[in-house]
């Protein structure tokens, strides 16, 4: 017998269900209970940096809108600064600015829409940049275990070409995926495929 | 002088003890599940930030899923306590963090517009809590044990009674989320959500366990759940994440 490593294991996920906004947006389960609902606004009014606003929808396998999606937002703010602190910048991050949101689907069209800053360029390893990128977290019903990926901005094409994420895709057709089109100044749309032909890269991070 | 151990990335997730995207015992998993591999990311500083949350965003009731419905009566139903604590795979306390839980009720019924269970919604039970972590990485809620329903699976599946908990840690890499199921229940057995689950081990470790010394005397009965959340490398010798 070899010595024990005394390591805990992760608590296995199980999916969100299809009630998932009782939980975490419960206004939208059709009730209040909590004075504010967590995760509502990803930039107050008065964060600087561009105001953008983003829609889009997540389809399935069978191209049938996810109605029942949950998505969870999480960014820099304009000048790639995090607020947590293991950012050794966090202390000039933006007043104000949480920089996670919470982001549900219509439930009789699908469609999602949010507002917020567009984040600045995030350091990466090895003295890497990192494109200006919004990291997504996926939850519904039918969804085991929560689905990670990261939307990218159209303008910054320079910045996308040395990217250590969208260069590590190896099937370089996919990296379109992850970024979003521009429809109008300030305003994306990007669709998320769960399956099929055009499925998004998922990360494991 | 001994070097300061530094933090680095988190452990990287044990897939054989996490249900696989696509499991066709769980039919809705089928046109939902990625089939192409997930993308291998060494974690950056996007990874290991994540958000912080403080009292100012809780109030005190939340975490009295009994009280925060605010009707006026009590809820129908077996009362618990539901308590825990949330620690990392090092089995350090996880402290100051977002535990959020939403249930149906004691006739399996959720609180949700999407919901039609004949099973009856009860006037004082809304069905979603929420509280932080204390600097131990403990937690507890008052509410009520919920009862198990039917769902189109198959034709005649049932979930077992279950509290759904979600839970941030300090990193967006940790975010979980789980079912709480309670010790003793027929029904773990025969659930084909329960059954993504690709270890029996991990499956215990989602079983609530009876805490008779928790339990309220003329009140309430409790039990016990603990949450893991992906542990993190701390190294002697090697450089930190290059920015962080």
């Amino acid at each position: 017998m070899t010595q024990s490593l005394h390591y805990l294991k992760e608590s296995a996920s199980q999916t969100a269900g299809p009630y998932v906004h009782i939980g975490l947006a419960p206004g939208a389960a059709g009730f209040k209970t909590f004075d504010v609902e967590l995760g509502q606004t990803l930039a107050p009014a008065g964060v600087a940096g561009q105001r953008v606003h983003i829609e889009g929808t997540v389809y399935d396998g069978l191209g049938a809108p996810v109605k029942d999606i949950l998505i969870e937002v999480w960014q820099a703010d304009s000048n790639g600064i995090y607020p947590h602190p293991e950012d050794p910048r966090a202390a000039q991050c933006a007043p104000g600015f949480r920089g996670w949101g919470r982001v549900i689907s219509d439930f009789d069209t699908g469609v999602f829409a949010f507002d917020t800053i567009k984040p600045g360029p995030v350091p990466g390893r090895n003295g890497s940049t990192q494109a200006p990128h919004l990291s997504l977290w996926l939850v519904s019903r039918g969804i085991n275990i929560g689905l990670n990926t990261r939307m990218y901005f159209p303008e910054d094409s320079g910045l996308h070409a040395s990217d250590p994420v969208l260069n590590s895709i190896e099937q370089r057709g996919r990296v379109a995926t992850l970024i979003a089109t521009q429809t109008a100044p300030g305003q994306y749309h990007f669709d998320i495929h769960l399956q099929g032909a055009r499925e998004t890269v998922f990360i494991d991070i | 002088m001994t070097p300061t151990p530094k933090l680095a990335e988190f452990y990287m997730r044990d897939r054989a003890m996490q249900p696989p995207a696509h499991h066709p015992g769980y039919k809705t998993s089928v046109p939902r599940s990625p089939r192409n591999a997930l993308l291998t990311l060494q974690q950056t500083v996007s990874e290991i930030t994540g958000p912080t949350f403080g009292h100012s965003d809780i109030a005190a009731l939340d975490n009295d899923l009994t009280l925060n419905f605010g009707h006026g009566g009590m809820p129908v139903g077996e009362r618990i306590i539901l308590q825990g604590r949330v620690l990392d795979e090092n089995a350090r306390p996880v402290p100051n963090t977002l535990v959020e839980i939403w249930q149906a009720n004691a006739s399996g019924r959720y609180r949700h517009k999407k919901d039609a269970y004949l099973g009856a919604l009860d006037p004082n039970f809304g069905g979603c809590g929420r509280t932080l972590t204390d600097a131990n990485g403990s937690y507890a809620f008052r509410t009520i044990k919920p009862g198990p329903y039917p769902w189109l699976n198959y034709v005649n599946s049932w979930r077992p009674a279950h509290i759904h908990v979600s839970v941030f840690g300090t990193s967006f890499s940790q975010r979980l989320i789980t079912q709480l199921y309670f010790e003793g229940d027929p029904l773990i057995a025969k659930c084909p959500i329960v059954q993504t689950i690709p270890d029996p081990a991990a499956v215990q470790q989602l079983i609530a366990a009876l805490d008779l010394n928790s339990a309220v005397p003329m009140d309430c009965l409790a039990y016990k759940f603990d949450i893991v959340l992906r542990g993190r490398r701390s190294t002697l010798f090697e450089n930190r994440l290059e920015g962080n």
